[in-house]
This record gives structure tokens, sequence and C-alpha cells, in this order.
């Protein structure tokens, strides 16, 4: 084609300004890790390197499910609570019902994959809204997971609410996965992070279910007129997102060893959040799951720096929220000026 | 107006004269004459691109001309806005109806929803609302459901809305812009009725329709547009066949295709049909390497039929057979798995991707249809879509660098034949084409339809299309819907303006 019409856009040349805003949250996380480093040499060493991924494992892959369902035009509010129920039923099965950790698992994941499922039908048949459906879910579930222990936590030989002592207690089998490490040096929800991620990136970016997927979110209509069961996928996202919930929700169990009633309280926001400044990574402008991860990792990695430079605990949402601002003023703003 | 006389030569309620604008290279107006008396209606006639809603919006404020001036009650005027205009007594009503209103307010409060949003009091009660709306709605003669919710009306009673909203405003002149696309025969009568009355009482009304039938119930005089000016005026009784030639020019004549392939054999045959209930039924056959056009107004239920074939509505009665075989689909898969394809109306709304979306590039909109058939692991090669991509850039010669230019880089044309190629990339045995030259220009046009002349002589393709002269172009066989049934409209060997007039009178004559 020689002859381009001249509202066809600029021929293909990076800008620099476009490569910035297109690299920028890696650069960002490049000064913040030398900027931490000069500042406090013992920020980079492996230890500490791991200790924040693994700080951040259960928010990326609540991250993931949450940006699966972005991509399909939906939101998922519910993550948090499907992930501290999960705590609180993992505990459950296994203080109270006595379960081993092989059971636990398969009872906590299929739970997850349920309230997904719920979620799905409450927005597909019932025609709830996507924000309202899930909203719901959330107080639901955070109510919920309160009745069968009558408000208390779970620890081994805890009161129930008829008078009886649990006689169960955690598997230790189950807690390896919260407090093991690979080569005795990976943890082990670092390495479940990275498998999460890996797979979801592939089905997401590589195969048609993820294209369809994101048409979805695009053009609702524009894909149900080219063939896609549009209800079905929706109803996948939410099945997936809760699902990955409910494993983050047993990686946090199998790290605390208890079902703590205020487990995953801050859970939710900071998933949406890692999702949200995802989309300024590589400036794709939509849910993705690497940004989703990086997103993560850039807040574990400022958060861990800013403890270890002695700020205070209580400043730590505001800095994610200023990171957030960054973020999308970065993704909106700056982007509609450069198209 | 002090400077107004009562003479022999009463000044025009409104005047334009000398009208010129362009939008880059386009003249959209070209020195544009048009007058209209107090107590007048005048028809404004014109194809698609003629410059009738430039020369609408230069009027009611929303552009200014280039050149030339407008006179109002003989006073030259110049608006800066549409508001500007509306204060100086020009009402207009637009087509779209949705935005006569706001939701959630009853129609009282809409009938005062200027004065709200204005100047009004600081403090209203429903009963001075309902009272005065009461008023209003009295002096225009209307009978409205002041108590309801405007979500709730229809679009007839929402048009009445907006008429009554802007008459309310002391207007001279009131400009309609195609009030009838989506009214019935009845409510265009009482349409009708209310459009006399507001001329008798003086108002100057400016009329822009396609409807050939309600120029002929309404206007008193018809003003016809081309090419950005003024290119015949009738006076009633109006000569509709010459003003249609007028309006089209003869231009196109030679673009008209011969009636052929009656010796085919048929892929589509609907026999007995009736889209809702106590519509007239009516027969349709399709044969292989036809393309056939169906006109009709917005609501006539043309697009209606072509979502039935694709799956999207049922037949209240009768019969599809495709390829011999009955054709019940449950929806757009099983309807494109049996090679029915169809281009939905409003691409934007119905065909594409935001551009940030994965699968929004040239090639991944060609692809979305087809992933199922083309990656049935369900891993992507987009070394494949690309050159399906690039393949279709090459036929279809649309203007882009390559297959990863996203869709919203494109002109409308050319967006459009990429709709084309979405469903030009496999087999197909009917295929749909909706309003297929919405905001395509002329140069584009031409393309798409010899893009659909040419592909595949073994398929049959229906187009709807509200546009006479449109279908004049693409088609071997025109049918007119009205009232959800269809009547033949063309020979296949006549004139043009027959052709035309054969449509039109279908439309005027059937009740």
């Amino acid at each position: 084609m020689t002859d381009i019409p001249a509202n066809a856009g600029a021929p293909p040349r990076r800008t620099a300004f476009e490569l910035a805003r297109r690299y920028a949250l890696f650069v960002l996380l490049a000064i913040m890790l030398v900027g931490f480093w000069w500042a406090q040499p013992a920020f980079i060493n492996s230890a500490n390197l791991f200790s924040i991924l693994q700080a951040v494992s259960v928010v990326a892959i609540l991250g993931v499910g949450v940006s699966i369902t972005m991509s399909a035009g939906g939101f998922d509010l519910s993550v948090g609570s499907v992930a501290a129920s999960s705590v609180m039923a993992a505990s459950y099965a296994m203080v109270v019902l006595q379960l081993g950790a092989g059971e636990t698992f398969a009872l906590v994941l299929l739970m997850g994959a349920l309230i997904g499922l719920a979620n799905g039908l409450l927005i597909v048949k019932v025609g709830v809204p996507d924000l309202l459906a899930t909203l719901s879910t959330m107080f639901l579930l955070a109510g919920l997971q309160l009745i069968p222990t009558g408000g208390r936590s779970i620890t081994a030989g805890m009161m129930l609410p008829d008078g009886s002592t649990a006689k169960g207690a955690y598997d230790p089998a189950f807690l390896i996965l919260g407090r093991s490490r690979l080569f005795d040096i990976v943890p082990l929800p670092v390495v479940v992070m990275a498998l999460v991620a890996v797979v979801a990136w592939f089905l997401m970016e590589r195969t048609r279910f993820g294209r369809v997927f994101y048409a979805i979110g695009g053009n609702e209509t524009a894909a149900h007129l080219a063939g896609a069961p549009t209800k079905a996928y929706r109803l996948w996202a939410y099945v997936i997102s809760g699902t990955l919930a409910s494993l983050g929700g047993l990686i946090i169990a199998s790290r605390v060893g208890r079902g703590d009633v205020s487990a995953g309280a801050s859970l939710l926001l900071d998933a949406v959040a890692a999702s949200l400044i995802g989309f300024a990574v590589l400036d794709k402008r939509r849910p993705h799951v690497l940004g989703t991860v990086l997103g993560a990792i850039f807040v574990g990695v400022l958060l861990n720096g800013l403890t270890m430079l002695n700020a205070p605990y209580y400043t730590q949402d505001f800095v994610k929220g200023v990171v957030l601002v960054g973020a999308l003023a970065l993704t909106f703003g700056l982007g509609k000026r450069a198209r | 107006m002090p400077s107004a006389s009562p003479s022999s030569a009463a000044p025009y309620a409104v005047a334009v004269s000398g009208v010129e604008k362009a939008f880059g290279p386009t003249r959209a107006l070209a020195g544009a004459d048009l007058a209209v008396r107090p107590g007048e209606v005048v028809a404004l006639m014109g194809a698609n691109g003629a410059g009738k809603s430039t020369l609408v919006k230069i009027i009611s404020g929303s552009l200014i001309p280039d050149a030339g001036t407008i006179t109002l009650g003989g006073r030259t005027v110049s608006f800066a806005s549409p508001r500007e205009a509306k204060a100086a007594g020009i009402a207009t009503v637009h087509q779209a109806t949705d935005q006569a209103g706001a939701a959630g307010l009853t129609v009282a409060e809409n009938l005062l929803l200027d004065e709200f949003c204005g100047r009004g009091p600081l403090f209203v009660s429903g009963r001075s609302i309902r009272k005065r709306a009461k008023a209003i709605a009295a002096a225009l003669d209307l009978d409205l459901p002041l108590d309801r919710d405007f979500i709730d009306l229809r679009p007839a009673e929402r048009q009445l809305i907006a008429i009554a909203r802007a008459v309310g405003a002391k207007a001279s002149v009131l400009i309609l812009d195609e009030p009838t696309s989506s009214l019935s025969t009845t409510e265009a009568e009482r349409l009708f009725t209310i459009i006399r009355r507001l001329a008798a009482d003086g108002m100057a009304i400016l009329y822009i329709s396609h409807r050939l039938g309600d120029l002929a119930a309404i206007a008193d005089r018809a003003v016809v547009l081309r090419g950005g000016v003024i290119v015949g005026e009738f006076a009633q009784p109006i000569d509709f066949p010459a003003a249609v030639t007028a309006m089209i020019g003869r231009r196109l004549e030679a673009a008209t295709h011969a009636g052929e392939g009656s010796a085919s054999p048929a892929i589509l045959s609907i026999r007995d049909a009736r889209l809702v209930p106590g519509a007239r039924p009516f027969d349709l056959d399709l044969r292989s390497g036809e393309v056939v056009a169906i006109t009709g107004t917005l609501g006539s239920g043309k697009s209606r039929l072509l979502r039935v074939l694709f799956g999207l509505a049922g037949l209240d009665s009768g019969t599809v057979t495709l390829d011999g075989a009955p054709w019940h689909s449950s929806g757009p898969a099983a309807s494109i798995a049996g090679g029915v394809f169809m281009v939905a109306e409003d691409r934007w709304a119905s065909s594409l991707l935001p551009p940030e979306t994965p699968g929004a590039s040239i090639a991944g909109t060609i692809a979305l249809p087809h992933l199922p058939r083309w990656f049935p692991s369900g891993i992507l090669d987009t070394a494949r879509e690309r050159a399906v991509g690039n393949d279709a850039i090459r036929r279809l010669g649309i203007k882009a660098r390559n297959a990863d230019d996203t869709l919203d880089q494109l002109s409308g044309g050319n967006q459009q034949k990429v709709v084309l190629a979405r469903w030009q990339a496999a087999p197909c045995r009917l295929l749909l084409l909706d309003e297929p030259f919405q905001g395509v220009d002329v140069g584009a046009r031409a393309d798409l339809i010899a893009a659909i002349r040419n592909s595949q002589s073994a398929s049959a393709t229906l187009i709807a299309t509200s546009d006479t002269e449109e279908a004049l172009e693409v088609a071997d066989r025109i049918l007119v819907m009205r009232d959800h049934s269809l009547f033949a409209a063309d020979d296949g060997h006549g004139s043009l303006a027959a052709a035309i007039g054969s449509v039109e009178t279908a439309e005027i004559s059937q009740p």
C-alpha cells in the first residue's frame, strides 16, 4: 500500500514518549530497586527479594482472577471474601471435620469454583449487573464464614458453638504449601504464583479462548453476533476467578496455620489495585495477566522498601493509593493525548 | 421585530442564501438558497450526502457557514450555538427520539426541562409542574400521559415531547428531521395533524424526510438538494417522479444491474411468512449468485427479516428452507456453522472491538467468527490470521499499512470493507447485509458493491437498506418492505425513475 490516508495514524516508529510510557513501570521498578539498595544494602539479597514475592503471591493470584473477569467485561469484587472464606473452610475441614490435606484442598477449591459459578449464574442467568452481584456475594460470604464457628477463629482444640471441643488439627502436609521452599530457596507460594501466571498468560494471550474473553469485554454484541457463546465464557471467567481466589485462601491458611476471622481483610483492594496498575504495563490499557503480576510486585517492592526505611505501617494504604492513581493517570490521561 | 411589515412581499420566516460549508476538501454546501414563509410547510429532499443535514445544522446554529447569510423575519442573523438559534425562535426536532427528554423524569417534568435547566424558579412543586405542563400540552392540543416516566414512552410519544419542548419556547420556525422514521402510519397521521395546526398558526416548517408519502401528505412545496446546491423546486401538487430524478441525478442509471439468474437454483425459500402477528404473509426466493435488496423505512421490518434468518428472532408463522432443508437457527453460532452470515447495521456497535482489545486489528477482526474452525486446538496462529488479513487488504483495496492496523485508524468505508472481508473468509450460503453502506463514502461504496457482486457466485446475498439509491446500485432485484410485509418494486428492466416511482408508490399506496 503506497497511498496511506492522512488519518491512518503515524508510521510504525516508536517515539521516545511512547517508549517511556510502554516501559514506565519497568523503569520505575528498577529505579526503586536501585534506590532501596543504595539506602539499605540488605534490601537486595535473595531472602528479602523472595520474601517480597511471597508476600505478594496471594494478591497476584487473586489479581489474575480479577483481571480475567475484567477482560470479559465483568468485575469480581468477591475474590477477597472467597479467599477469606477459604481460609476458614480449610481450617474447619481439618480442625473440626478432621479431614486430611488432600481432601481439604479439593474441598476448598471446589467451594471456590462453586462460588464463582454462583456469581456467574447470578450475572448471566438472573441478569444482575456484575459489580452488584459480586458485591452481594462478598457480603454474603463475609457473614457466612462466621456462622459455623460462632464468629471465632479456628484453632486446634477450640471450643465449638455446641460446647464440645474440636478434635482435629492442621495436617502437617497441608502446611508444606505455605511454609516450605523449592530447592530451599524459592517459597512454594511463589512457585504457585508463577505457575498460575504462566498458565493464565498463555490462556489469555495465546489461545482463541483468551481472544474471545477479550472480545466479550470489548464488545459483547459483536462477540455474540460472531457466534461466540458469550454467556458460557462469562460464566467460566467467574469460575476461574473463584477457584483462583480459593487457591489464594489455601496459601494463606497453610502459612498462618489457623482460621483467622480477620484474614484477607485488604486482599480485595490489593488485588483490584494490582489489576488496575497492570493496565499501564506495556501500555496495554486493558487488564492483562503479566501486568497484574507486575502490578502486585511493584506495590510489594515499594512497601517492603519503605518498611525497611522505617516508614510507619499506617502509610501503606496511602502509598498504594498514590501508585494506583499514578498508574491510571499514565494509562488513561497521558495515553489519550498521544493517540 | 420592528422592521417586519405584512406587505405582499411578506418577509420569509427564515431564509438562507448563498450558504457554503466545506469540511476539509469536501464541499457539503456550495451556495444553497432556501426560504420558508410563515405558515408554509417546505419539504427538503435529497439523497444521502446531498447536504441536507449540513443545511439543517447551519440553520439551527450547530454549524457556522463559511459564506452566505441567514435571515430570520427579514433580519440578518448569525448563530454561534444551537442555544442562540433556539432563543431566536428556531426549534429543531432531531431524528433520535431517545434524546428528546431525560429518563427518570415524568412527561410533565420533561416538558418543563428547559426551564429547570435554564433560569427557572428555584423551588418547584409537583402540582405547579403538572399545571404548567398541562398548559403546554393543551396549547398544542397534545394528549400526553403527564405522569408516565419518559423511559416508558413509545418513540412516537417521545417525538411529541420533543416537538412540545421545541415549540414551547415561542418558536417561529420548526425544523423536523426525519420525524416519521420510527412512527407507525397512524402515529404519523397524528403528527401531520399537529404540523398542519402549527402551520395554520403561522409557524414556518422545514420538513426533512426520505418518505415521499409523507411529503405528499404534508408539504406545500418541495425543495431538492443535490451536491450542496438546490437543483429543483416543486410546488403543490408535487411531481414526485421528477423530484426523485432531480434528487438522484442520472449518473446512477448505468450502475443498475439487469435482472438475471432466474434459472439458477434457489438457495433460500420463504413461504407464507409472517414476521409479526397480523402482518400480510409473503414469499421470497433467493437464487444462487443473486443480490437482492430490501428497502423500506426504519421499523418496516427489513432488519427483522434478516435477524430471523440469522437466528436472532423467530417468525410468527411460515417456513424457511435453505438448500432444500428446513432452516431453524438457534442463534449466531448455529447460523455461522450453517453458512448463513450476517453483517449487522452500525458496525461499531455490532462488529468491531475497541482498539486496545487484543484482536481489534484487521487480522483479528476478520478472524473472530472463524476462530473455532481455524484453530481447533485453541492455540492461535497469528501468521495465519495475518495472511488472511493481508489478502483482504489486497483484494478489497483496504487503505491500511498492514493487517495489524486497528480499525479506528481506518475510514468508515475501509472499516466496512474489513467487516465484509470477515464474512468472505469462509464459504457462505447466504450473506445478510443490514445497511452495509452506512457512513461509507461514495468511492468506498463502489468498491464494496464490486466486492459484494463479485464474491462467491454460489451464494445468495440479501441486503437491507433504507436508501433506494443504494439498493438500485447494488441489487439485481429490489423488494420493498412495508408494515412487515414484502412487495415487489422493480420489473428489472425499467428506468431508474420508474423503479423508484414504483418503490415510492408502494409506500404511498399501502395503507
